[in-house]
């Protein structure tokens, strides 16, 4: 009877763990996965293999260098491997995949203070770095069921001939034509969004509100056929599903939670309608991410019972 | 009155968490523990003044006698629920960890009641006070705010809110209360509506017991204040018992930070109070047991059970048939908001409604990690706090915003630390904060 433990309330707690809710990530991410591997053959499984234990790797030891616990066992690092893998060209030379995880592990999440403490989403730092300083094998797309270098990717070929060499709109869904791995594939993105939402893992807000933006935007900019070809291509389903919805990086309440997906559609809009580049997704949530803990604040809830200042003055 | 009449519409609040209610013992009715050898009954039950014993060592006490009584105005009487010789007074630390005197009594079994107990007349308000002081009845529902206090604050009151709300898991405590003494509890509501002239009483009860809410307006049906008498079902989510939603609920009132019930116009009684106050005016006899709810992983037969205030938890366990795993945490009142004991040696407190034995199991559903800011403790706060920003705050020792983030408004419920997925200490994190901006 001298081993009871004493410590404050509350003694029972909620089921779900850090690393119960990556497991859920990870799930909702295995029908991309699938999906990549049918449409882009098996050197898509090695890249996501080698990106997942360059990522697992990276963390252990830096955890041993920096002299802090493991914290690989709660799977964090797994997604960031695999968010990061879906978001390569399956042609990609493996080292570079590697340098990418590294980069995300090491640079983006360990040195700012681990999980929790990264302001940036590491996997899409590791894609820009990887987008930055290898340019070309970064845009060298592959069509799917082939190996057939150099096919656009459905932007780039809207933004140098407008809707003449688009593929179908079966093929958008099913995700045959040229793009990453894992961002091509709607019908599987959307199984694991659903899924994420069902477990509520997510909140819907981001996603919808992100993708609700750009199509609202796009619509008046090119139409219905436009703005369906818009939003499902070019990594906006794979960015607002998976990575704008990064606990760490985005805002904590309903209301910031909306101002900042608003604000990724709005910059992802605008650098493919006025920018040099066809695909905006990563550049919007990391500049939105930058800016999460200013809009945290701006958007904070008022406590129960608070009264506004203008009446607590009226009052007086 | 129909029952539907009597039931006020529902009110939407933020926040609170779906708790499993594990409410094994509803249907138990409550059984009488044989009289515990020995009882250590605590001189400070209440918030206020500790009592100064008035007996000695060697007395003769019997059931009702005064063992302790203060001369300050913030305190309550306390009595012997068990006739014996008091062997000595200690020193005790309570669950709150202060030290305080008890008196010790080794019983004799015979329960001899006291010949000295009075049944009390009402004719005045001061009458009702003073029947409630000497009653010995404080806040039941675990806070032991002297109940004479607070039913004469100096603000006018138009609403007596009865907190029947229940929310925390395994307590039925209050339950078998409503079903077993349901006259009682509209009596003593009676008591107070008319003394203290309040037009309404609400009684705000979870949707989760509808034989209590059937009951209480059967009763109420047949009194001659019917008309006055409410009921507000909520949805069971916890914490629809926390003062400042109970009287939201009930009134559509929002108690501004750092003010009382009594600011907005209502009174929060817990359920179990009212029925004391009925039952002292009826009987003469002052609050000396109390119906506790023994339940958790760790006990064999889980129950409700009267014990004598001052009786030993390792009794009252040893009564529901002991431990049939080792137990790692023993928490005086509800997981959610109750306090672990460092033994099973401490005894019952007046305000005490439940004794719950958990197993390493429960005890230890998971390690601390790093807040990954999932958010999930700012949608769970029923106060629309922000904890994980707090515990940023606090980590650097900001008052200035710690005081903007409306820390003092905290209640404690836990919701933030239960729903945490890094098992963050969140509920820790808040009354440091609350210290610190105090």
């Amino acid at each position: 009877m001298n081993k009871l433990v004493v410590s404050s309330s509350p003694h029972i707690c909620a089921k779900d763990s850090v690393r119960s809710i990556m497991l859920d990530v990870i799930i909702a991410l295995v029908p991309a996965g699938i999906a990549a591997v049918w449409l882009f053959g098996f050197r898509s499984l090695w890249l996501i293999f080698t990106c997942v234990s360059a990522a697992v790797l990276a963390e252990f030891i830096s955890c041993k260098i920096l002299k802090k616990e493991n914290t690989t066992g709660d799977l964090s690092a797994v997604v960031t491997g695999l968010l990061l893998a879906y978001n390569l060209p399956v042609t990609l030379p493996l080292w570079m995949a590697v340098l990418g995880s590294v980069v995300a592990i090491v640079v983006v999440k360990q040195l700012f203070g681990g999980i929790g403490q990264n302001f940036v989403n590491p996997a899409l730092i590791g894609r820009i770095f990887l987008m930055t300083s290898f340019a070309t094998p970064m845009t060298t797309w592959t069509a799917p069921f082939t190996d057939a270098v150099s096919s656009a990717t459905p932007l780039a070929s809207m933004a140098a001939d407008g809707m003449a060499n688009v593929p179908s709109l079966v093929d958008m869904l099913i995700g045959n034509h040229g793009g990453c791995m894992g961002e091509t594939c709607v019908i599987a993105l959307v199984i694991g969004g659903i899924y994420l939402m069902a477990r509520r893992v997510i909140s819907p807000a981001i996603p919808l509100c992100y993708i609700g933006t750009v199509a609202v935007v796009m619509l008046f900019a090119g139409g219905g056929e436009y703005m369906l070809y818009q939003i499902l291509s070019g990594g906006l389903l794979l960015g607002a599903i998976f990575m704008a919805t990064d606990y760490t990086t985005s805002p904590v309440n309903l209301k910031g939670k909306i101002v900042y997906a608003v604000g990724c559609g709005l910059i992802t809009v605008f650098i493919r309608l006025f920018g040099n580049m066809a695909e905006g997704v990563s550049y919007s949530i990391v500049i939105m991410n930058i800016l999460t803990p200013h809009i945290e604040n701006l958007t904070a809830s008022k406590p129960f019972g608070f009264q506004r200042r203008k009446k607590q003055e009226a009052a007086k | 009155m129909a029952l539907r009449n009597r039931i006020l519409p529902n009110v939407k609040t933020k926040g609170g968490v779906k708790v499993d209610h594990r409410k094994n013992t509803a249907d138990y009715e409550t059984e009488t523990m044989p009289v515990p050898k020995q009882v250590a009954v605590a001189m400070s039950q209440h918030i206020g003044a500790p009592c100064v014993p008035c007996v000695k060592k060697g007395d003769t006490v019997c059931v009702g006698t005064l063992l302790g009584d203060s001369d300050q105005p913030v305190s309550s009487p306390v009595y012997s629920g068990v006739s014996g010789v008091v062997s000595s007074i200690t020193d005790i630390m309570l669950a709150t960890g202060v030290m305080t005197k008890a008196v010790v009594i080794d019983t004799d079994g015979q329960q001899t009641v006291c010949d000295q107990l009075e049944r009390p007349v009402l004719e005045t308000k001061q009458d009702l006070l003073d029947a409630v002081r000497r009653c010995g009845l404080v806040g039941l529902g675990g806070a032991g705010f002297p109940a004479h206090i607070k039913l004469n604050p100096a603000q006018p009151i138009d609403t007596l809110v009865i907190n029947a709300a229940e929310c925390e898991p395994y307590i039925t405590a209050d339950y078998r209360e409503m079903i077993e003494c349901a006259k009682d509890v509209i009596d003593g509501i009676y008591f107070i509506l008319k003394y203290l002239d309040i037009p309404k009483a609400v009684i705000v009860v979870e949707d989760n017991k509808p034989k209590a809410i059937e009951l209480l307006s059967q009763i109420a049906n047949d009194h001659n204040f019917s008309d006055r008498f409410f009921i507000m079902r909520v949805s069971s989510q916890y914490p629809k018992g926390a003062e400042k939603l109970t009287v939201y609920l009930a009134t559509g009132r929002k108690i501004p930070a750092g003010k009382l019930p009594a600011d907005v116009g209502c009174i929060v009684m817990n359920v179990s109070s009212v029925s004391t106050i009925a039952k002292y005016v009826k009987t003469g006899m002052p609050l000396v047991q109390k119906r506790l709810t023994v339940d958790g992983s760790a006990i064999v037969s889980p129950k409700n059970v009267f014990v004598p205030v001052g009786t030993y938890i390792k009794d009252v366990i040893a009564f529901a048939g002991g431990y049939k795993k080792e137990p790692k945490k023993i928490i005086m009142g509800g997981p959610m908001m109750g306090y672990a004991m460092p033994d099973d040696e401490h005894p019952i407190m007046k305000y005490s409604n439940a004794i719950l034995a958990l197993d390493e199991k429960e005890a230890y559903p998971k390690e601390m990690s790093a807040c990954i800011r999932c958010g999930r403790c700012v949608q769970a706060c029923p106060m629309r706090l922000m904890p994980t920003k707090v515990e940023a705050h606090l980590k650097v020792g900001d008052k200035e915003r710690l005081q903007k983030d409306g820390v003092l408004n905290c209640m404690e419920c836990g919701c933030c630390a239960y729903v945490c997925p890094a098992c963050r200490p969140l509920v820790q994190v808040m009354r440091r904060s609350k210290a610190i901006v105090k």
